[in-house]
């Protein structure tokens, strides 16, 4: 976003920067041509604008340098506890499969972004995946609603799907992340929000600069009892024994929640760790651009003050020759 | 139509009965497939998010004879503890009491109350007090075990297990609502189970 809106500023001032020699008054030979400040009537080109703008992208190229080396160590700290929880979800779907493609009246989608902006397209993507999984699980008896983390997805959906979103819930990030905080947030959900099948979509974080689109489902117990007896994925189901509490229903209720809040954790910090990593290469290549814009500036720069400098030479050697001749 | 393909699929997964898991490698494309299709028709123009299955690793199928070792992993929010360890027994806390797994358990689902989980390798023990979670013995000697929170018993203060239960009892006797008994009741319940692993 900061490259774009360097890019925009250098085009609307190019025709400022192509050298015009401004038309005054005549300034003593000596007087170099750069200075704003001199005796009125002096006639020279101004590099004032020019150096305007070397100072501001100077400065933009600072700070998106620092705000690089802010994210790669938010990184470091994030990226160990999102490898850590990597293990939580898999005894799920060893034991429940995954079955993206269930048929489910009631679909949730909960889509998983950042507060913050300035992460590459990362955000973006996370809504164009919720906007086609909504197309996808649409039909005549199914409905299909949003539940939102982050400010930036809010944003985006809620233009065009304000009826369809369920619940917002942003500054996620306050805190540093704990399962806790997780789960208190997924007993929210689970409570306020009917749902057969829960889809989260998030960013999983393959590498500092490959972030894939990723999105896990959780059934709600009913539907696994359903998709249990029609039996494929989870027909296996049965031949478990339930060891603990009265009925079959109960467990599976306990197992639901517990993988819900389970997979929420640890898309929550694959997203956290996507988006500083995001962060951090969107800032390299505009701390790179701003390097960029900075060279051919001085080089306008230069430009423009030898020309000023060959003018003045110019008009005092063709006046020399004028008195002689 | 989703629902017949899910029919068509039961028939080919039924006959590899032999193979419980469904995320062995041929089920797992199978699974993936159906998705990608119907995204493919729907949205042509984006590639399909990746889903679950295709970062996991293949369980191995039900071996015929019962194998030597149970392969244990027990995992927790901020760490796998124990990753594919091959061990000779883990003993878990299910709420209906302690409960043995041996390779060749047949498989289960067990919840867990908090209690202590003792993992035998050898001559070896360790021991870890968790706090709730569930244990899934699969039918080919995997266990896998999960808790919120883990701790070996030798970190446990034994005075301040004294002190929590003696406050949480006195919340108990002093509580209102329905919500603050629940509360006070399962902080008895957690300190109780600590005392007794740490006397038992």
């Amino acid at each position: 976003m900061a490259m774009a809106a360097l890019r925009r500023e250098g085009r609307r001032f190019a025709p400022l920067i192509s050298p015009r020699p401004i038309t005054a008054f005549r300034s003593s030979p000596l007087a170099p041509t750069r200075e704003a400040e001199g005796p009125i009537g002096v006639r020279y080109i101004s590099t004032q604008v020019v150096r305007n703008r070397m100072k501001s992208v100077k400065n933009i190229q600072k700070i998106t340098k620092a705000m690089k080396m802010v994210a790669a160590s938010k990184l470091r700290a994030i990226q160990t506890k999102a490898e850590n929880s990597r293990g939580l979800w898999q005894p799920f779907t060893a034991l429940l499969g995954d079955t993206p493609s269930v048929d489910v009246k009631k679909n949730v989608i909960v889509t998983v972004s950042s507060d913050k902006g300035l992460c590459g397209g990362i955000n973006s993507t996370s809504v164009k995946i919720s906007k086609a999984l909504h197309k996808l699980n649409s039909g005549p008896e199914n409905e299909t609603k949003y539940v939102i983390l982050g400010e930036k997805a809010k944003a985006q959906l809620v233009r065009d799907s304000k009826k369809d979103i369920e619940l917002i819930i942003t500054e996620l990030q306050k805190n540093p992340l704990s399962y806790t905080q997780v789960s208190v947030l997924a007993d929210d959900i689970l409570k306020n929000v009917e749902f057969d099948a829960l889809r989260i979509v998030f960013n999983k974080f393959h590498s500092v600069v490959s972030f894939l689109p990723t999105v896990s489902t959780v059934l709600s117990p009913e539907i696994v009892e359903r998709e249990a007896e029609a039996g494929g994925k989870l027909g296996d189901l049965d031949s478990y024994e339930i060891e603990g509490g009265e009925t079959k229903g109960e467990i599976l209720q306990n197992l639901t929640e517990f993988q819900f809040s389970c997979v929420m954790f640890n898309s929550v910090l694959e997203n956290a760790c996507s988006e500083q990593g995001a962060r951090m290469s969107a800032m390299d290549s505009s701390s790179r651009n701003a390097g960029d814009m900075l060279d051919r500036l001085t080089l306008t720069y230069n430009r423009t003050r030898q020309a000023s400098i060959t003018t003045e030479l110019i008009e005092i050697i063709s006046g020399a020759s004028a008195l002689e001749g | 139509m989703l629902r017949r393909a899910s029919g068509l699929l039961a028939r080919p997964i039924l006959a590899a009965r032999a193979r419980p898991f469904s995320t062995d490698l041929p089920a797992a494309q199978t699974a993936d497939a159906t998705f990608l299709e119907a995204w493919k028709k729907v949205i042509p123009n984006m590639d399909p998010p990746k889903t679950p299955l295709s970062f996991m690793q293949p369980r191995p199928p039900t071996p015929s004879s019962i194998p030597s070792k149970l392969t244990v992993n027990f995992v927790l929010p901020y760490a796998s503890e124990l990753a594919t360890k091959e061990v000779d027994m883990v003993i878990v806390p299910a709420t209906t009491g302690q409960m043995g797994v041996l390779p060749g358990h047949v498989a289960t689902i067990a919840e867990l109350k908090p209690g202590v989980l003792s993992v035998h390798e050898g001559n070896e023990v360790t021991k870890y007090f968790i706090s709730s979670g569930f244990a899934f013995i699969h039918a080919n000697s995997f266990a896998d075990v999960i808790a919120v929170e883990a701790v070996p018993l030798d970190r446990i203060d034994a005075s301040l297990v004294q002190k929590g239960l003696a406050e949480f009892t006195q919340k108990l006797s002093s509580a209102t609502t329905d919500l603050e008994k629940a509360e006070a009741q399962i902080g008895i319940d957690v300190h109780s189970a600590l005392n007794s692993a740490l006397t038992g």
